[in-house]
């Protein structure tokens, strides 16, 4: 229906502007800019059960299935969790549930950011990927039995 | 007192080559570790000691009859010694060997406390416990109905020791109390409190966790009960601290854990138990960072308190009065006497943001609550962002940490 481009296309985007910094400065003051870029969530939205668990800061998310593809929405107190989200945001959003529960999301890994993946960090983007696989796990379901 | 800091005979360079750690880099930056509220870094001669057990005498201690194990156990409790004269305790079997502080504390709970409280009594800790002196004592006020009394803490982090006098009653058999606050430096007044709590009939256990790497302790003057210690933040290793208690507190008090070590005749019909300090170490103990502890309280000794603490005491003040420099910083916990921790909030950024920045630098610094939540929710804050000084630190140090943490803010903001 829409046009938008593979996870693993966009994953390859990211990379590619992620390699023109050499330092984790610049690496930094890229994503505090997505971050900073991020639209905020509703204050609708800004209620327990949309915060995610794990994380130092405070991480709301909401998704919503819009045809056959999910889209997220999110915000974070803190920036560049806000800008990591963001990523992920625009990585996943929009897919189909089952491209999304499928992403390797090794881009992660690829610009540097694996360490926000540790559960030291406990800045959750862990709990972030986990939370949207969740949530298309549960599309998934709604889809399949809907067919 | 940029001047005190060089008038000072002690040699911090010279320090600072005992420990290896600091020659790394962090992300291509000269590390600057400012995280020694949650645990120092160690010497060389720690780390040797711990090698030096493991190459040469490690054996099981106090039953076997061979060299090694006559050389071990003497290493073992040659530490108790060592501790004993560290912190001036009457008797040697008073130095009791756990994991830390948090054993320390849930061991008093557990025994000492489930076995005097009653229904309606009450145990006092402060506003500014960490968690490890919280939640023991909520577990056993749950299993014996007594209950818990909070000493308030004022705006400057300060307890307000008027509250504390009115708290305190015939009720009150045990007063929990930190002697200096990992999230904000706050030294207590501790001695007073002991006096007064001995006064209305209460015991008064002390979390040393913070202080007894910075001051002098003395547990006869100050007259405790009993007093917790953590290996690990008076550049020792991790899983081995110390519980110091009243002999006769201690013998009174059943077993924390059963098994081999502490027992001294087992049958099916009885069991005995055997004499302090073994009673309350069950199992073979951490023998290797026990052994090397005696290696960190000896390595204090060579430098001297006084000489650290009044590096420290500079560092503290040079980085306070540079923070204050920074626009939009707030220090929180702005007590009179204070250990070398500040801690800050910045208008507007996120300490996680500033925690992950600083790191970027090298700069080494805890963001988050501390695990002190209530003191936290107290000063209406989800947490800070926390420098810590220890002995080997430096001034230059302090200059990386404030231009990082400008140029920091002029990225988030
Ligand atoms: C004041 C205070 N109490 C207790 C503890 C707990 O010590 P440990 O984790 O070594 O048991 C700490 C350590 O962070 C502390 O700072």
């Amino acid at each position: 229906m829409s046009d938008t481009k593979p996870i693993t296309e966009i994953e390859e985007e990211i990379v590619d502007e992620f390699s023109l910094f050499d330092s984790w400065d610049e690496k930094y003051e890229y994503i505090i800019d997505m971050g900073k870029k991020l639209k905020p969530l509703d204050d609708v939205f800004k209620k327990d059960e949309n915060k995610i668990k794990g994380c130092q800061s405070t991480v709301w998310m909401v998704s919503e299935l819009q045809g056959d593809k999910v889209i997220y929405k999110a915000e974070s107190d803190a920036v560049i969790v806000k800008g990591l989200v963001s990523m992920l945001i625009r990585v996943l959003s929009n897919h189909t549930p089952q491209e999304i529960i499928e992403a390797k999301l090794d881009f992660i890994d690829r610009i540097g950011m694996k360490q926000h993946l540790a559960q030291t960090r406990s800045n959750g983007l862990l709990s972030m990927v986990k939370q949207m696989k969740l949530d298309a796990t549960v599309y998934l379901a709604q889809l399949s039995t809907k067919n | 007192m940029i001047e005190t800091l060089e008038h000072t005979t002690f040699d911090v360079q010279a320090i600072r080559q005992q420990f290896p750690v600091l020659n790394r880099l962090v992300k291509g930056k000269p590390l600057v570790y400012f995280d020694n509220a949650a645990t120092a870094q160690k010497p060389k001669v720690v780390i040797d000691a711990l090698t030096e057990y493991y190459e040469k005498y490690n054996a099981n201690i106090h039953r076997g009859i061979h060299s090694l194990a006559e050389e071990a156990t003497a290493a073992y409790e040659a530490t108790r010694d060592t501790v004993q004269q560290f912190i001036n305790a009457q008797h040697r079997e008073e130095i009791i060997f756990t994991r830390g502080v948090t054993e320390s504390i849930n061991l008093v709970a557990y025994t000492y406390g489930r076995t005097n409280l009653k229904s309606g009594d009450e145990v006092i800790i402060s506003g500014m416990e960490h968690h490890s002196n919280i939640v023991p004592w909520q577990l056993v006020a749950e299993m014996t109905g007594a209950k818990l009394r909070v000493i308030p803490v004022d705006d400057n982090g300060e307890l307000i020791m008027e509250e504390f006098y009115k708290l305190l009653s015939e009720k009150t058999k045990i007063v929990s109390i930190v002697h200096a606050s990992n999230s904000l430096g706050t030294i207590n007044p501790v001695k007073q409190i002991i006096d007064a709590a001995h006064k209305a009939g209460a015991v008064v256990l002390v979390d040393g966790a913070q202080s007894t790497v910075h001051l002098d302790i003395d547990v006869q003057e100050l007259d405790c009960d009993f007093f917790a210690i953590s290996s690990h933040k008076v550049y020792g290793p991790t899983g081995i601290g110390v519980l110091y208690g009243k002999k006769h507190l201690l013998e009174a008090m059943p077993p924390f854990m059963g098994g081999g070590e502490m027992i001294k005749d087992v049958s099916f019909e009885k069991t005995t138990w055997n004499d302090l300090p073994y009673k309350f170490e069950a199992g073979t103990p951490n023998i290797a960072d026990t052994v090397a502890l005696k290696a960190a309280i000896d390595f204090i000794n060579s430098i001297g308190k006084t000489a650290a603490r009044k590096h420290e005491d500079a560092l503290l003040q040079y980085a306070t009065a540079q923070l204050e420099t920074v626009e939009g910083v707030r220090l929180i916990g702005r007590a009179k006497h204070k250990v070398s921790v500040a801690s800050f909030v910045v208008e507007g950024v996120h300490p996680q943001d500033l925690g992950i920045l600083l790191d970027n630098q090298g700069v080494a610094v805890r963001t988050g609550h501390h695990c002190t939540q209530p003191l936290m929710n107290r000063f209406g804050i989800p947490g800070t962002t926390r420098a810590s000084f220890a002995m080997y630190n430096t001034k230059e140090e302090i200059d990386v940490m404030i231009a990082a943490l400008n140029k920091a803010i002029r990225l988030l903001r």
